[in-house]
């Protein structure tokens, strides 16, 4: 069994939950990952503060889509100040699974759609390592030359 | 599992590979099948032994200093240019050494084309381009009120020269740059005959050789072109080191890139006269080991012979686009015909993003590009948002090639595709 492509990722890939369009919507975001060119629109309805529904759509790897799809039920209902606090580990425990680094940013691309269309950011969710590598594993590598 | 012999190669491949250290490694529990030599390719151990001698033996400064050790750099610095000018058929003195191909077509953005581009005219790049032969002509043109149109694509990807011509019509093109090889199609392009309708429009034309100088022989003079750029470390040198050539009448008449020293013949306070060509272009301390460890591996081809390597990266792209054509649901793009193709497969399987792919060859310790491989407009037009892509270099074999058919199968059954 693939740790990282499970059935229950796989599902959701081919699968997706509330993907499409959403009319009408009170705020929108669309962004891609200019690594890899996953690509991530989301349409989200408030009442009040809280996300009343919301719709993601894009293309791109199993990963981008399948997180997208995994956390969108989890955002319904959530108001605009908790969704400014969700990080990294919110959707890597709607996963399951930690991500490689060159994988967080396709898992996290969903989430922070959501968060540019609520917050007008544009950063990646808090916990987002920078491109560079972190001193442990450079040390890793250099001792391996 | 058995090596298939390349019938092209006088070597064996056993031999080519034991060439390369890299290729002893082992990725998860398996041996390496490295078909990502599009976007680098592995280096032999002469090319890293010489970059490590010239630093162990005769590091100095090129061009100053009169000891022994600057001596033996300077040797070893212009030695390398004079091989890698007869390698294209250049003169020593046309081979700008830059850090690689962007580099060199930004050079002529910068130079001549800043002279040269005026308001209201064309520069004309094609739908395959890569990045590094759209961004700068893009940029150019908003500094300069010109503007950049595309040559268009048949359906197998190769270049509609009806559409080349229709563009040269309309009297303003003043340069039409184009690749020599596709990064993603494989496409070999009839460049001479581009160069032909261009220089009868009286334009120039700057030629990216990128793909090419890896894997064709290359003639710079039977390609009629007034540029051409390369880079190393796609042809089995090392990053940081590039090459511009250019026909030395212009490289002469056009003003230098970057100012600094060894570009100048002298310095007074209010303004400076410039070296000849092609220190001209040269400022600052080069790359000198990069373009020493460069200098061996054009040795190192040279010894294979490029029409040997050329017939070997046909005869693997061949026997590619039979296997893939086997797989259910994949998809390659460019010529069918390998005659008309380099040695590299861009493809896509239904229901599998390019990126899983990547992944799942990686698990397989089949090591393959995704992505749009900076070719976003031909992405667009080929209406995928990326693609997978397998390239070789002389050190693949068939064996290679069926290593990825199974990791392609592999990645299938994980989709349930």
């Amino acid at each position: 069994m693939d740790e990282l492509y499970r059935e229950y990722i796989l599902d959701h890939y081919k699968n997706p939950r509330n993907f499409g369009e959403l009319e009408p919507h009170d705020v929108e975001c669309f962004d891609r990952n200019p690594l890899c060119g996953d690509e991530m629109g989301v349409h989200i309805r408030l009442e009040g503060d809280r996300i009343a529904d919301l719709r993601f759509h894009g293309q791109g790897c199993a990963i981008s889509q399948a997180s997208a799809s995994i956390i969108s039920d989890e955002l319904k209902g959530k108001t605009v100040g908790e969704v400014a606090g969700l990080d990294r580990n919110f959707v890597t425990e709607e996963l399951g699974l930690e991500l490689s680094p060159t994988r967080l940013k396709c898992g996290l691309l969903g989430l922070k759609v959501v968060q540019g269309a609520l917050l007008g950011t544009d950063e990646w969710p808090t916990g987002t390592p920078d491109d560079e590598p972190a001193a442990e594993d450079v040390a890793r590598l250099r001792s391996e030359i | 599992m058995e090596t298939v012999a390349s019938t092209a190669l006088r070597r064996s491949l056993d031999e080519i590979r034991a060439d390369f250290p890299v290729l002893a490694r082992r990725i998860n529990g398996r041996s390496l099948v490295y078909v990502d030599n599009g976007a680098t390719s592995q280096k032999p151990a002469g090319v890293i032994d010489a970059i490590s001698s010239y630093y162990r033996t005769s590091n100095a400064n090129i061009h100053r200093s009169m000891h022994e050790l600057a001596t033996e750099a300077t040797e070893l610095y212009e030695g390398a240019r004079a091989r890698v000018a007869g390698f294209i058929g250049a003169h020593a003195d046309e081979i700008v050494f830059v850090r690689n191909a962007t580099e060199a077509i930004n050079l002529v953005r910068y130079t001549w084309a800043r002279e040269q581009v005026g308001t209201g005219d064309t520069v004309v790049v094609t739908r395959m381009e890569h990045h590094s032969n759209i961004v700068p002509w893009q940029l150019l043109c908003e500094e300069r009120g010109a503007s950049i149109a595309y040559v268009e694509l048949d359906s197998e990807g190769r270049l509609d020269l009806d559409s080349l011509s229709a563009l040269l019509d309309e009297g303003r093109v003043k340069l039409v740059a184009v690749a020599h090889v596709s990064n993603v199609l494989g496409t070999i392009n009839p460049v001479a005959e581009v160069a032909r309708r261009a220089h009868a429009a009286g334009a120039k034309v700057l030629i990216d050789g990128a793909q090419a100088l890896p894997q064709l022989p290359v003639d710079v003079g039977a390609t009629d072109a007034d540029f051409y750029a390369f880079t190393g470390h796609k042809m089995l040198g090392p990053t940081g080191i590039g090459v511009l050539w250019g026909r030395r009448r212009l490289l002469e008449q056009m003003p230098p890139f970057l100012g600094g020293g060894s570009m100048i013949k002298a310095v007074e306070d209010d303004f400076s006269t410039w070296a000849p060509i092609p220190a001209k272009f040269e400022a600052g301390t080069p790359a000198i080991a990069e373009a020493v460890g460069l200098g061996v591996a054009v040795d190192y081809l040279s010894d294979l012979g490029m029409a040997a390597v050329r017939a070997h990266e046909r005869e693997l792209t061949e026997y590619a686009l039979a296997r893939l054509g086997t797989v259910d649901g994949l998809t390659t793009y460019g010529p069918e015909d390998a005659d008309e193709r380099g040695g590299l497969v861009s493809f896509t399987i239904d229901g599998i993003h390019p990126h899983d792919l990547a992944e799942l060859c990686n698990r397989d310790a089949v090591c393959i590009r995704a992505g749009h491989h900076c070719a976003q407009p031909l992405m667009r037009h080929l209406g995928v948002p990326a693609t997978a892509r397998a390239s070789f270099s002389v050190y693949n074999g068939r064996d290679d090639v069926d290593r990825l058919i199974e990791a392609l199968e592999n990645a299938k059954r994980v989709f349930g595709v």
